[in-house]
């Protein structure tokens, strides 16, 4: 069995870690190489980096931050922020990425996913979709959406593609992951969007991130329970609220397999072969 | 310190393993030359991308041969991920290509256990009755959608679950092949890649 992940995240502008309410009224909260140093010795399982500035600057995540984090963690290393093509993505993996995550570049051109899936695999492809429960009813743009809505360009932008359809077609252009955010929870620390990850969880058979709104184990816990293969958290563990290891522990009391805490399988190669 | 060859097939996450090695004190050379893979003291074979266009890369430069003839001629190789696939006879992901052959059996498609692509940390075990010189139990990060069933003949192995045991590693002689990436694996990877440069040599 893979284990559930605890995955802080890293938002960062410039060479800081910044993070806001609903994706604005960005404030720095560090330094990037200090907290993955942090969140590594925490016992976080992946970290996420994404540079929040990078789609509306026009360009893609700063290389820099990615390399420095990299020369400090041993960690897996997923980047994301303005990455529109092959040659971004490879930049990013070049610079100490093991996997890059593309949104807003996604939306508008869908075949980037395949592209990236074909030039790093599948596995190193992860679509960041942020969603919004929909302003209007489906009346307004007949059945396209449904609860949920996809924005982009940092929250600035509604695309008027509902997020369950676009979950699905990002999973059939080559998606290895969706990392799925709450714009409504981002920051807010009102917990998960639950309802959000029932919608898009039971849709796709690729792994699902939750990602918005974490304020405590407790709410980890139920993100996990809907079904989220990996968990993440910013203010509540950039404010020290919380660390990686108490949420792992709360996963763990709850009966999830966290790093660590596994019965290791039993069984040989060619004993109960699946081929 | 001790010199790496790493097989440079363009391969995604170049920088990682890179950093890893030289966190366990070797100096990387990344090439794709045949002569260097063919005589350089260690090589490591990483991957990522598809079995098949992977095979095409190594076969254009004649890097196929000389890996074959490095595993023949009991020199150090370390292969990780869709190295450790490629050193297979085929796989499900590109049928009808070749693979490296150097040991038995097709890598195949995971299905029923959990999501795909089985992304994250598996517990890792040394199977029953193994002795391995370099792998231990422990927590290993894994990327993979495609996986070896069949445990090498005359290696010790070590597994992992995905709808049942899957190899998650092999070591044969001094040939050590990871499914998981120990790269990433934290210190209980950085350990096993140091074990493996410490005793490699031949």
């Amino acid at each position: 069995m893979i284990a559930r992940r605890v995955v802080p995240c890293l938002d960062f502008r410039g060479g800081a870690v910044v993070k806001g309410i609903r994706f604005a009224a960005l404030r720095d909260v560090g330094d990037p190489v200090a907290l993955a140093r942090r969140y590594a010795e925490q016992g976080a399982d992946e970290l996420l980096l994404l540079d929040v500035a990078a789609t509306l600057e026009e360009r893609a995540a700063s290389r820099a931050t990615v390399a420095a984090v990299r020369a400090a963690v041993g960690l897996p290393i997923t980047v994301g922020g303005g990455v529109r093509s092959a040659e971004d993505a490879r930049a990013l993996l070049e610079a100490g990425a093991d996997r890059v995550a593309v949104n807003s570049a996604a939306v508008a051109r869908p075949e980037l996913i395949a592209e990236l899936a074909r030039e790093f695999g599948r596995q190193s492809v992860v679509v960041a979709i942020d969603a919004t429960r929909a302003a209007t009813p489906d009346a307004a743009r007949g059945a396209a959406c449904g609860g949920f809505e996809i924005v982009v360009r940092a929250g600035s932008t509604r695309a008027g593609l509902d997020a369950v359809a676009w979950a699905r077609e990002a999973e059939a252009s080559g998606a290895g992951e969706l990392l799925l955010t709450s714009l409504d929870r981002d920051g807010t620390r009102a917990g998960f969007d639950v309802e959000l990850l029932r919608a898009v969880v039971p849709s796709v058979a690729i792994p699902v991130v939750a990602s918005g709104g974490a304020r405590g184990p407790d709410d980890f816990v139920e993100a996990a329970r809907a079904g989220a293969e990996a968990l993440l958290g910013a203010s509540l563990f950039h404010d020290g609220d919380w660390t990686v290891g108490e949420v792992k522990q709360a996963l763990a009391a709850a009966g999830f397999g966290v790093r660590g805490r596994f019965v290791p399988a039993s069984v040989r190669p060619g004993e109960e072969s699946a081929t | 310190m001790s010199g790496v060859v790493l097989v440079d097939t363009g391969v995604a996450n170049r920088a990682s393993i890179v950093a890893a090695l030289r966190r366990a004190g070797a100096d990387v050379e990344p090439t794709l030359d045949a002569t260097r893979v063919r005589e350089a003291a260690r090589v490591v074979l990483p991957g990522n991308g598809a079995f098949g266009a992977a095979m095409a890369a190594l076969r254009s430069r004649g890097v196929d041969d000389a890996l074959r003839d490095r595993v023949a001629r009991g020199r150090p190789l370390l292969a990780i991920c869709l190295g450790l696939q490629l050193l297979a006879e085929s796989s499900e992901e590109s049928p009808g290509v070749a693979g490296l052959g150097v040991v038995a059996g097709a890598v195949v498609r995971l299905r029923d256990g959990g999501r795909v692509p089985r992304l994250g940390w598996g517990a890792v075990a040394v199977a029953r009755g193994a002795a391995p010189r370099w792998l231990r139990d422990g927590d290993a990060w894994f990327a993979h959608s495609f996986a070896l069933r069949e445990a090498p003949r005359g290696a010790a192995v070590a597994t992992s679950d995905h709808g049942g045991a899957l190899v998650a590693a092999f070591e044969r002689g001094p040939l050590l092949a990871c499914q998981f990436h120990p790269e990433l694996s934290g210190e209980w990877g950085g350990a096993l890649i140091q074990r493996w440069l410490a005793e490699g040599a031949t």
